[in-house]
């Protein structure tokens, strides 16, 4: 290797040792960092953004990507809540935001696998329509407030169980899953071989178009889940985040944790440490007072070493055009 | 039967003639006639922020229930928080050659220009609740240099040392070019020596998104748990503030002044249920009132040189609080939506 030792090193380890630097330095530097409470907050405060940035992982592993997450998150929860403070039934009205997911969720896998437009423009459409026709349809106000009378799922997204913050534990919950369904399971077995190089998948007999589909309305799902967290944790779902740079801090996190954006490389765990390294960022930046322009510089600045990192230590295979070394 | 059925209608032919006429007939006090005369047919854009706020909500009612009246007609484009959409729309409705041009800028300086081209092509602009520095031909809405100083005011009174607080505040920014925003937290410096004694631990933006905000005062509470109180910047997001408070177990430790349009469910069920403290509302159903009365005004009274004399309404700043607090000081955007402005 040309590279010599530092190609020893994943990206995943040097952004893990990224984020232990940066911890260092802010629990030196400022007060009252290095607290059980704030370190809790670290994580507290970017679980919806690692819920989203599992679901993205696992459609970048699979070579896809779904940008349409934050709308689908937004409107089917905003619907959801609309309807419940209509006096909907809860069930029944969690039942139709989950199904307006899933539809859009079925929408894009449709698109994407048996008309075969490229999952980025087709999320990219499918998002802005889902933004309009859920303004037009389905909610008449940007913000849905939520009533108490939700009563327990409430403690989803807000609360503390054993003194950790239920949204972590919501965290934990889809990582977990998620980590299951990559690792152990058949599907993942198979979401890794389509994404590594899908037309070798589709020869050796895996069905690469249902498993598209499949793969899409789970990052759906996984989105009307982020969506009751961020709701619950808040009390309101505010449907304007669709206009809000969010899916790209969910990119972010993904490709900042070393998932090849080209596909087949990755795991659950490279979001977390993605997560963990924003959340330790976001903090020690709000608790230095740094100005928000400033903020963005430094956001900015390391999406582009991450990316900059990932296609240095998975440099593209002119004859498969798939970066890393297969 | 047949002949009953011909006799009926004979009658409700009878019946619509006479009454037709009737209605038509209006008396004439010497002025609606003339009124009436000049409204019809007219043609008012408006370009709000969103309409899926109480705000554009509002107002569109409070314009349409003249409209309706008088016969002229309301074309809403929205911006939808995108300072693009808003200037496209605003071209859009100068090219229409609409009578009046109704707009609620996102930003300072975007459509600035946009107001002069308006003028050069003859169509009147009237600014609502937030300006570009040139006004246009009318500014309807909220004094924001006042909401400031209430904002500061209530803050000084929970937290100055005087008062039995330690000073330390928090400010969390909505978007930092929005007009409000901008002229809000500028204004605020104005007031910190008329209202001594506080001092600001940590002053962030959260994009008038309550997420966010959520994110921002938590963090700061980490740092500061003795923190005293936040200013916020709008109810929707300050919300966000009110969750991070509770989440820290400090609620009725840490004190919440926001600010809003003095709607029941964002400002007066808020101060209820103890997620603020107070809310400076610039009571945007007053905001309705007068904006419909200067499109009536401009319609039937275009400015014969446009943009040379504008005329200003401001709304009064009212602090809603824990103490003062009524459901009466509130409006209900449910009754409007269901019973009209």
């Amino acid at each position: 290797m040309r590279l010599g030792r530092l190609s020893a090193l994943s990206q995943e380890q040097i952004v893990l040792g990224m984020a232990v630097v940066l911890f260092a330095v802010f629990a030196l530097s400022i007060d009252g960092f290095l607290t059980a409470g704030n370190i809790l907050s670290v994580i507290q405060n970017v679980s919806v953004l690692g819920i989203l940035g599992a679901g993205m992982a696992m459609s970048i592993i699979g070579r896809g990507i779904d940008l349409s997450v934050v709308s689908v998150m937004a409107y089917s929860v905003a619907w959801t809540l609309s309807a419940f403070n209509q006096d909907v039934n809860l069930y029944l009205a969690l039942l139709m935001g989950f199904g307006f997911a899933l539809a859009v969720g079925l929408i894009n896998g449709i698109l994407i696998a048996y008309i075969e437009i490229p999952a980025i423009f087709a999320t990219l459409a499918s998002g802005t329509a889902v933004a309009g026709f859920g303004q037009y349809f389905l909610v008449d106000t940007d913000v849905v407030f939520v009533s108490d009378a939700v009563g327990r799922l409430m403690s989803i997204g807000s609360g503390r169980t054993l003194g950790v913050p239920n949204s972590v534990i919501s965290l934990a919950i889809v990582a977990g899953v998620l980590y299951w369904i990559l690792h152990r399971t058949v599907f993942g077995r198979y979401l890794f071989a389509m994404g590594d190089n899908t037309r070798a998948a589709r020869v050796a007999g895996i069905p690469v178009r249902p498993m598209m589909v499949a793969q899409y309305l789970l990052t759906a799902t996984i989105a009307f889940i982020a969506g009751l967290v961020t709701a619950m944790a808040v009390e309101s779902m505010n449907t304007r985040v669709v206009n809000s740079t969010l899916v790209y801090d969910v990119i972010l996190i993904a490709v900042i944790g070393g998932i090849s954006l080209s596909g087949g490389r990755g795991s659950v765990r490279n979001v977390l440490i993605g997560t963990v390294m924003i959340g330790v960022l976001l903090n020690g930046m709000t608790m230095m007072n740094m100005p928000y322009t400033a903020q963005n510089i430094v956001k900015g600045a390391i999406l582009l070493v991450a990316i900059i990192a990932d296609s240095f230590f998975n440099p593209r295979d002119e004859q498969t055009s798939q970066q890393g070394d297969i | 039967m047949l002949k009953n059925i011909k006799n009926l209608l004979v009658a409700t032919v009878v019946m619509g003639l006479c009454c037709t006429s009737l209605a038509a007939e209006e008396w004439d006090d010497g002025q609606i006639k003339d009124t009436r005369e000049l409204l019809k047919g007219k043609r008012v854009g408006f370009v709000p922020l969103s309409m899926g706020i109480d705000l554009g909500q509002v107002w569109l009612a409070a314009m349409e229930r003249d409209a309706k009246r008088f016969g002229y007609e309301i074309v809403v484009r929205e911006s939808s928080w995108n300072v693009q959409n808003g200037a496209q729309a605003i071209n859009q409705l100068i090219g229409e050659k609409v009578d009046l041009l109704v707009i609620h800028p996102a930003e300072v300086q975007a459509w600035a220009k946009l107001v002069n081209k308006a003028e050069q092509s003859g169509v009147p602009v009237v600014q609502v609740n937030m300006k570009s520095p040139n006004t246009g031909d009318a500014y309807v809405g909220a004094n924001w240099y006042d909401s400031a100083r209430l904002m500061v005011e209530q803050i000084h009174k929970m937290c100055a040392p005087e008062n039995g607080g330690n000073g330390k505040i928090a400010i969390v920014q909505g978007v930092l070019t929005s007009p409000a925003n901008y002229i809000v937290r500028k204004s605020m410096d104005d007031f910190w020596t008329e209202y001594p004694g506080l001092e600001i631990v940590a002053d962030q933006p959260a994009d008038y998104d309550s997420t966010k905000a959520k994110a921002v005062a938590s963090t700061v509470l980490k740092q500061h748990p003795d923190l005293c109180g936040f200013l916020g910047m709008w109810e929707v997001m300050d919300m966000g503030v009110a969750a991070a408070v509770k989440e820290a177990d400090l609620q009725g430790k840490v004190h919440i002044v926001s600010s809003g349009g003095g709607e029941k469910k964002s400002s007066c069920d808020n101060i209820a249920n103890g997620n603020f403290d107070a809310v400076v509302s610039y009571e945007a159903e007053d905001v309705g009132y007068a904006l419909a009365s200067v499109v009536t005004s401009l319609l039937q009274n275009p400015p014969k040189e446009l943009g040379k004399n504008p005329i200003g309404v401001y709304t009064p700043s009212v602090a809603i609080t824990k103490n003062n607090y009524q459901d009466s000081m509130c409006w209900d955007l449910e009754s409007v939506k269901r019973n009209g402005f």
